[in-house]
């Protein structure tokens, strides 16, 4: 069984939401990301989003654009990001890693051997942030062949017909994107997320997560209530850059108070 | 060649362009893919098109038998499509007119676009002031301290310029923040892409509405040259201007289709645009093509001295049309397109944009060696008003 879906399987056995936060490989210094990766998953985190930083990332907010030209600057490439999956793996073979980053990084590597790498590093899903389903299905085949899942992005946007698309190529869980616009954006309308979440609930046979505007634990809590996971990824990547020689440290400081006001 | 029908319903140019953005852009897209099959084939849209580059733009712009200097060089006759004389001065206004009447039609008061050189900022300010639609214009804050001309002309029209302070600052990051935009306004927003690159449907609406320029072509050949040319000749940055004049031309096998890239300062120096010819395939803005990238798949920084060929990718159509060999792609550098511009000024008393010189030398390049019964039809893309502050400064002449 993937990582992923024996730790969602925990989870609805003890009846919780899972954490799930994202930091972008690389920065804010290059030897930070492991021991942040040790502290997130100590803090609480169920999965960890290892963001692959990319040169034209347009999907992204300012906090993580700014995150991802830092990384670059420092030399951060998608194999240093997969050794890095490979040292954490040495101590940690338990907490799911998912990579989430854009197309062209893969594609110079080749889907192929991006793939092979991967699951060799002890990745589990793989977001890959321009590939929407209908230029995923061998990207989809590859990464299912060697056991990891393909996680999509469902947007407030997406119609039924494409949710039902989505369905039958998500394996892990889906992302759902909680608001109109790039991540660490603006305000949430907490009961239109709901809606939308039941809706791709009944139709997607995985579990769904929210992200994009999700800030902090009273957030986490309200969408926790009904969502399956909860990213957080814009507030945790400013938080470390605030305070860089402790990264790690306030990377698992941050994820605890996000824990513990989603647990009580 | 098989008969031409691309791209097909995905987008897909072989295996080239397609639908590569995240899902908070679909839903976008394909409300506008949708639009565009219904309006492609009104009789009213085309007519208020037609009307529109007939009498705001002074279309159709001549062909011109540039006949001194195909005399001087002795070999192949040379004539230039004569983009330049559009409103605006350049080939982006036709493309600008062709979204702005569909923003108009899906009801969508505001518009956005990206713009590197300006001109396709200034061409979207000039018809956004038109029909009365608010406009925002994204440029990197580097091509803004350089184009200052531009970023003038388009607050006159009316339009906000926001700087992009993201990536390298240039045309590439304007066109992730036009998006971002886009994604986040997408309600009441129309996003007018200024060239064939970008997701399905914007390689293929755009070409459509540039292929104005290569149909009036067709039509103006036989009159101006007696027959059709024995090669067409086109600069290629994104590469709109030239699959406007190619795209009509592909049924045609006589005549070759040449595209020609900015080798900056040289090939060898790394600080070029040549996508085509150097680059490798990735997908970048919504579309596999080929892109200027490092061996990590990072996208790089570009030179040319013409802002419009700036771009580290290119429409996907064109990289089809290299794969499958029925279009060439070349490239000359700064200093040869500069020689190009001062020739043309000089010799035929036209003033062309840097990017057009492009294509220019390459023209004049290969004429000596033709026969002088030969016919090259050169995309004359824009006229050169903006770039005489680079022009001055590069070549050393007063300004004052």
């Amino acid at each position: 069984m993937n990582r992923i879906d024996s730790t969602f399987a925990a989870l609805k056995t003890a009846k919780k939401t899972a954490l799930i936060p994202f930091i972008t490989a690389g920065d804010p210094a290059l030897d930070s990301t492991l021991p942040t990766m040790h502290a997130l998953a100590q803090a609480g985190a169920d999965v960890i989003e290892l963001g692959v930083p990319f040169s034209d990332p347009m999907a992204d907010g300012p906090v993580i654009q700014r995150s991802s030209e830092r990384a670059l600057a420092k030399g951060m490439t998608l194999r240093k990001v997969l050794g890095i999956v490979r040292d954490f793996r040495s101590t940690n073979q338990t907490t799911p890693v998912v990579l989430m980053g854009y197309a062209n990084p893969i594609e110079a590597i080749g889907q192929a051997k991006f793939v092979d790498a991967a699951e060799a590093a002890g990745v589990d899903g793989v977001l890959v942030v321009d590939y929407p389903p209908e230029e995923a299905d061998e990207f989809s085949a590859l990464l299912q062949g060697k056991g990891l899942a393909p996680i999509f992005l469902l947007a407030p946007t997406s119609t039924p017909e494409r949710i039902a698309h989505v369905a039958r190529l998500a394996r892990g869980y889906v992302y759902y994107v909680s608001l109109r616009g790039v991540t660490g954006a603006g305000h949430l309308d907490v009961d239109d997320v709901q809606q939308k979440v039941a809706a791709i609930k009944a139709a997607v046979p995985v579990p769904v997560g929210v992200g994009f505007g999700i800030r902090d634990g009273a957030t986490a809590k309200r969408i926790g209530a009904f969502a399956d996971a909860v990213v957080i990824g814009s507030a945790l990547v400013q938080a470390m850059v605030d305070d860089t020689p402790n990264a790690a440290q306030r990377a698992g400081g941050f994820l605890s108070t996000v824990r513990t006001a989603m647990d009580c | 060649m098989n008969p031409y029908d691309l791209p097909d319903s995905h987008g897909h140019f072989g295996p080239y362009g397609g639908t590569f953005v995240a899902e908070t852009l679909i839903a976008a897209l394909e409300d506008l893919k949708a639009q565009y099959a219904k309006y492609q084939h009104d009789a009213a849209f085309k007519a208020e098109f037609e009307h529109e580059l007939k009498y705001f733009v002074g279309r159709p712009s001549p062909v011109y038998h540039a006949r001194r200097w195909s005399e001087l060089l002795g070999g192949a006759q040379i004539y230039f499509k004569r983009e330049d004389l559009n409103h605006t001065g350049a080939h982006k206004i036709n493309n600008c007119i062709g979204q702005a009447l569909l923003a108009k039609r899906l009801g969508k008061p505001r518009v956005i676009a990206e713009t590197g050189a300006g001109q396709h900022g200034v061409a979207t300010a000039t018809i956004a002031a038109r029909y009365g639609l608010e406009c925002v214009v994204y440029m990197g804050s580097e091509d803004v301290k350089r184009q200052a001309q531009n970023v003038y002309r388009m607050k006159l029209l009316g339009a906000s310029v926001v700087p992009v302070e993201s990536g390298s600052k240039t045309l590439k990051d304007a066109l992730n923040e036009a998006l971002r935009d886009w994604v986040t306004n997408v309600d009441n927003t129309f996003y007018i892409i200024g060239t064939v690159a970008g997701p399905h449907p914007y390689p293929m609406m755009v070409r459509d509405f540039q292929s104005v320029i290569g149909n009036e072509c067709i039509a103006q050949m036989p009159e101006v040259a007696g027959r059709q040319p024995d090669a067409v000749i086109a600069c290629v940055g994104g590469g709109s201007n030239a699959m406007g004049i190619f795209y009509p031309y592909i049924p045609y096998d006589k005549t070759r289709l040449i595209g020609v890239e900015a080798a900056g300062e040289g090939i060898a120096t790394g600080k070029h645009s040549a996508s085509l010819t150097q680059g490798v395939p990735g997908v970048l803005h919504g579309n596999r093509t080929y892109l200027l990238q490092d061996e990590d798949g990072q996208i790089i920084e570009t030179h040319s001295v013409s802002a419009g060929l700036d771009y580290p990718g290119v429409g996907p159509e064109h990289a089809y049309l290299k794969d499958s060999h029925r279009a060439e792609y070349v490239s000359i550098t700064d200093d040869e397109a500069l020689k190009a511009f001062h020739d043309c000024c000089r010799i035929e008393g036209i003033i062309p944009a840097l990017e057009s010189s492009h294509a220019i030398a390459h023209a004049t390049r290969i004429a000596p060696s033709m026969a002088k019964d030969q016919i090259l039809l050169v995309n004359l893309s824009g006229r050169g008003d903006k770039d005489m502050h680079t022009v001055a400064q590069r070549s050393g002449l007063e300004w004052k």
